[in-house]
């Protein structure tokens, strides 16, 4: 492990976690934008994570310890996946370690233990969320899967810096079944980040979120954490989308440091465009009737292998 | 040839066995001799077990000839790499039974504890003799006597009719599949000579027909043993009725026992396989491995639940062996190596992981008296060794990383994403279905095992009762943590692992992998291509943590109020409103309505106390099972009416066939 790749990496993770919740607002911003609303300061995710860590936390009487250690668990498992992958560099050393399929993993943990963490409490719309979660889980990570394979059936690696690399030094040239599988991620992406068509955590009536059901008796720190983690994570599934299907402009492993400054405004060009693109679909659409949503991921699970499909008897 | 005496020592911890079983009948009344004097002796020949199979891991296959056995037949034994793994898995695993076996066996309950501990260590002691077998007569011996012990062990409560019904389905289907197991000898058994020992089965060269007819024969009589649908309908009966050390000793080790028959006859016996005999077995352990899962999802009884997921871990470890043999035959030996190693793995985990499970619900049922989901809840803080133990065997038999669970089920996603190399183009085109429904399947079963340990372990309780449910005794304690150790081991260190394992592909299929990591990376074919380390992951992972912590407490308050649960402002807060099983399993449920045979009651709107019920029913009894029963009645109705009850009559048939014979051998 070389001191650059070492610096590379911690310069990458740091970044994903401070500007993840920026990415969040701006999503945010285009919504009320695009619906005729004054928008909300950019920095209105920051200011809330920091109210809520200065606020004294209330713990329900029959929380157990895997209540209070979830929020930590998960922002773990969030910053780890954000370390795998590329967002400003191919060079990371740490991803190595861990492939797209324990980035898969990884996501199936932080799920579970959320999921647990809804049960914990035992009130009726904790655990409900939890179920739900688990109901647009087993069909998202499926799909997720799927379209990782793709790619790294084209690519012949299931590294996801080697895949970005393999997919950047081509000519812009379209795959047909990375075409499949970028309508499937998009899908795989608005429902894994509690987004419009499957969910709506602002809503004011918790029968119908999923999300924000499960941190319901979430508070303070413990809290922030979790909004934290979950903004950190739709930046991470944004940057699996740009290392598939758009790579271009990330630094690699023959630059040096002093690439990953220019490889910066590449990146935030590609998230404020991909913003816009989830606050345009999230206005567009209307939110699913709850056993809608297993049909809408399917949809994006038949899509992914479809592009699997392509791939395998086209060689496309 | 056997320096080590490793074949003896193994024979000798079965003798010992015996002798600890027979021990317990001197005072077969007497709980503390039997279940704290002998269970624990027990385990220490488990783990000498353990050391003799990793042993023979490593060293050369010696063999053995005993002179005992039919007239002209001596027993023989062999122990090699194949035989050396499943001894290692059933030691390892079965240390950690059998101590929570010497706390959990009390006396009053069904059989005396000394009957118990010898049905208990016989059972042990024949799945041994099973892998060491070397003669299809041994072979069938320790196979009958292994399912004989074990069914006596399913009925220990035979007072219960539903257990009595439970053990005669596990018989029927454990001598039905003897007798496919009996003939795929027998067609093994042409070459003449010696014919029942092994090693003149493995100079035989059958042809293409007989060869594949004992391979399907084989996998016949090893299925019905290993739970294959749709052979599986003893299992979610047999299990739960079991008292759970011994559910957790059926299904950790002895539905391994016929994957090591499988993998024994048709890669080492019948030495040349034929691409296309992977096929069915991809075939029906990808459809198992689905149906398993989703029927687990939908069961309200703890211990079924986990029969069933143990149809769908056994049935993924079909399709792992069902792709190595595709390989194998399409002369890809290094990948046939990469898929029989996730196989392998498998197993490993799977024995420790469900038996760390089922021994949790074992328990659970003595803390409370109640196997339904629906009466639980809440025990994560009444029971904290048991809750925090199963948690670990929850999240890895959930296959997340960095657990055991997850590694076997990463290797296996490699060997399958190499398929497109087989030049077979319609297969080529079936496998993205078949990676696509493994990873579904996968996800499912987090699905399941949440909902398992949720509902059982978090939230409140249900009842009043279980405020005073008290946690495993010492004994039980160090069985459950040994398993979860082993999990957690068997996560962290897969490159070791995978290097014990590869001594087996080198035996059976004559090849290495290509793995080319040290102990702590599991790179299968090369570093470019895909590679996995659980311990960076895990460091980086507490790392990350550890500073968050760190930052929060420091940087911010960390001061903490206790209140009541908010759950949106409403006052009135009863056990009730939790998620139940039934709920949680519902959008399975409906998703998947055509898979089930689902019978709904619903209360009306009048009723004074209304009642939900809802009932799912294996559609295998009612459309296979039953017919057949029906067929098999009605043909012997049909033979019942040459049974006149008169002498006359049946001197008449005994005169006709006497005449009849005569005939031929007058001819």
């Amino acid at each position: 492990m070389n001191p650059s790749g070492l610096f590379t990496q911690l310069f990458a993770v740091t970044v994903s976690v401070l500007i993840a919740p920026l990415f969040s607002g701006w999503v945010m911003q285009c919504r009320a934008w695009l619906s005729n609303r004054t928008a909300p300061p950019i920095w209105l995710p920051y200011w809330r994570l920091r109210k809520l860590f200065h606020k004294d936390a209330v713990l329900a009487h029959t929380a157990t310890p895997l209540f209070r250690a979830v929020p930590y668990i998960l922002f773990g498992v969030m910053v780890a996946a954000a370390a795998i992958i590329p967002s400003l560099s191919t060079d990371l050393p740490f991803a190595s370690a861990a492939d797209a399929i324990a980035l898969v993993g990884l996501f199936a943990l932080g799920r579970v233990f959320i999921a647990l963490a809804g049960m914990d409490i035992g009130t009726a719309f904790g655990s409900m969320g939890s179920r739900r979660e688990m109901m647009v889980g087993f069909l998202a990570e499926p799909a997720l899967l799927m379209v990782l394979f793709t790619s790294s059936l084209i690519t012949g690696s299931t590294l996801l810096p080697t895949i970005a690399e393999a997919l950047q030094s081509r000519a812009l040239g379209i795959h047909a079944s990375l075409a499949f599988a970028g309508v499937a991620f998009v899908m795989v992406l608005l429902a894994e980040n509690a987004r419009i068509p499957v969910d709506n955590p602002t809503t004011h009536l918790e029968l119908t979120m999923i999300h924000e059901a499960m941190v319901l008796e979430y508070s303070a720190r413990h809290l922030a954490l979790i909004e934290w983690a979950s903004s950190l994570k739709l930046f991470n599934y944004a940057c699996i989308g740009f290392a598939l299907f758009l790579p271009w402009g990330m630094a690699n492993r023959a630059d040096g440091v002093l690439w990953l400054l220019p490889a910066l405004p590449p990146l935030v060009l590609k998230l404020a465009v991909a913003g816009f693109a989830v606050g345009l679909i999230e206005t567009l659409s209307a939110k699913l009737r709850i056993f809608r949503a297993p049909e809408f991921l399917a949809t994006a699970f038949l899509l992914a292998v479809l592009g699997l499909l392509v791939r395998l008897m086209l060689g496309d | 040839m056997d320096p080590l005496g490793l074949l003896p020592a193994a024979l000798g911890v079965v003798a010992a066995w015996v002798t600890i079983g027979l021990a317990g009948m001197l005072a077969p009344r007497s709980t503390r001799w039997v279940a704290h004097g002998l269970f624990p002796l027990g385990a220490v020949g488990s783990a000498l077990m353990a050391g003799v199979g990793l042993a023979a891991l490593l060293m050369p296959a010696t063999s053995m000839v005993l002179p005992v056995g039919l007239p002209g037949l001596p027993m023989h034994l062999r122990l090699d790499a194949l035989s050396g793994f499943f001894l290692f898995l059933l030691g390892a695993s079965s240390v950690g039974i059998s101590v929570f076996a010497a706390g959990y066996f009390r006396s009053g309950e069904g059989t005396a504890p000394g009957l118990l501990g010898l049905q208990y260590h016989v059972f042990l002691a024949a799945m041994c003799m099973v892998m060491l077998a070397a003669d299809a007569y041994t072979f069938m011996v320790a196979w009958e006597v292994m399912a004989l012990a074990s069914y006596f062990l399913v009925v220990s409560q035979h007072r219960i009719a539903e257990i009595r019904s439970a053990g005669f389905t596990y018989l029927l289907l454990a001598h039905l599949g003897a007798i496919a197991l009996l003939l795929c000898f027998g067609v093994m058994m042409q070459g003449g000579g010696n014919g029942l020992t092994f090693a003149a089965m493995r100079l035989d060269h059958l042809s293409l027909a007989w060869s594949s007819l004992a391979f399907g024969l084989a996998t016949v009589g090893f299925g019905a043993k290993a739970g294959l649908v749709p052979l599986h309908i003893w299992l979610p009966e047999a299990h739960p009725a079991a008292p759970s050390p011994v559910s957790a000793l059926m299904s950790g080790v002895m539905l391994k026992t016929a994957l090591y028959g499988l993998l024994r006859v048709s890669f080492d016996l019948l030495h040349a396989p034929v691409w296309w005999w992977g096929v069915p077995l991809l075939v029906l352990g990808l459809f198992g491995g689905l149906f398993g899962v989703l029927f687990a999802a939908v069961q309200s009884d703890m211990k079924r639940l986990l029969a069933y997921s143990s149809i769908e871990n056994i049935a993924i470890a079909f399709a792992a062996m069902g792709l190595a043999l595709v390989f194998h035959g399409v002369g890809m030996p290094v990948l046939a190596a990469l898929a029989l190693a996730a196989m392998l793995y498998h197993l490993l985990n799977h024995a420790f992981f469900k038996s760390l499970l089922f021994l949790a619900t074992g328990s659970v049922l003595h803390a409370t008296r109640q196997r339904s989901l629906g009466h639980l809840g809440g025990l994560l803080r009444r029971m904290p060794w048991v809750g925090w133990t199963a948690l670990v065997g929850t999240l890895a038999i959930a296959g997340l990383p960095p657990l055991n669970g997850f590694v076997a089920e990463w290797l296996l996603l490699q060997a399958f994403l190499f398929t497109p190399r087989i030049p077979e183009p319609f297969f080529n085109m079936l496998i993205p279905l078949g990676a696509a429904v493994l990873v579904l399947t996968a996800a499912l079963a987090a699905y399941v095992m949440v909902k398992f340990y949720g509902v059982i372990f978090l939230g409140n309780h249900r009842e009043a009762q279980l405020e005073h449910a008290h946690d495993a005794g010492w004994l039980e304690r160090f069985g459950l943590v040994w398993l979860a150790a082993g999990c957690v081991l068997l996560g962290i260190l897969p490159g070791l692992v995978l290097q014990m394992i590869d001594h087996v592909n080198v035996s059976l299929l004559g090849q290495a992998l290509a793995q080319s990591g040290n102990w702590a990376w599991l790179v299968p074919m090369s570093a470019q291509r895909a590679a996995y380390n659980p311990i960076v992951v895990l460091a980086a992972g507490l790392l990350v943590i550890a500073i968050t912590v760190w930052g929060t407490h420091r940087l911010y308050t960390g001061r903490t109020r206790r209140a009541d649960p908010w759950d949106c402002g409403s006052p009135d807060q009863t056990a009730r409103m939790q998620d139940t099983a039934e709920g949680f399993g519902q959008p399975i449920r409906r998703l998947f309505e055509p898979f089930f045979q689902t019978h709904v009651e619903l209360p009306a709107p009048s009723d004074i106390a209304p009642r939900y019920r809802v009932a799912v029913v294996d559609r295998f009894w009612a459309q296979v099972y039953t017919p057949l029963g029906n067929a098999v009645l009605w043909l012997a109705q049909q033979v019942g009416r040459i049974q006149q009850g008169r002498i006359a009559i049946y001197l008449l048939y005994s005169f006709m066939t006497l005449l009849v014979l005569l005939m031929v051998v007058v001819r």
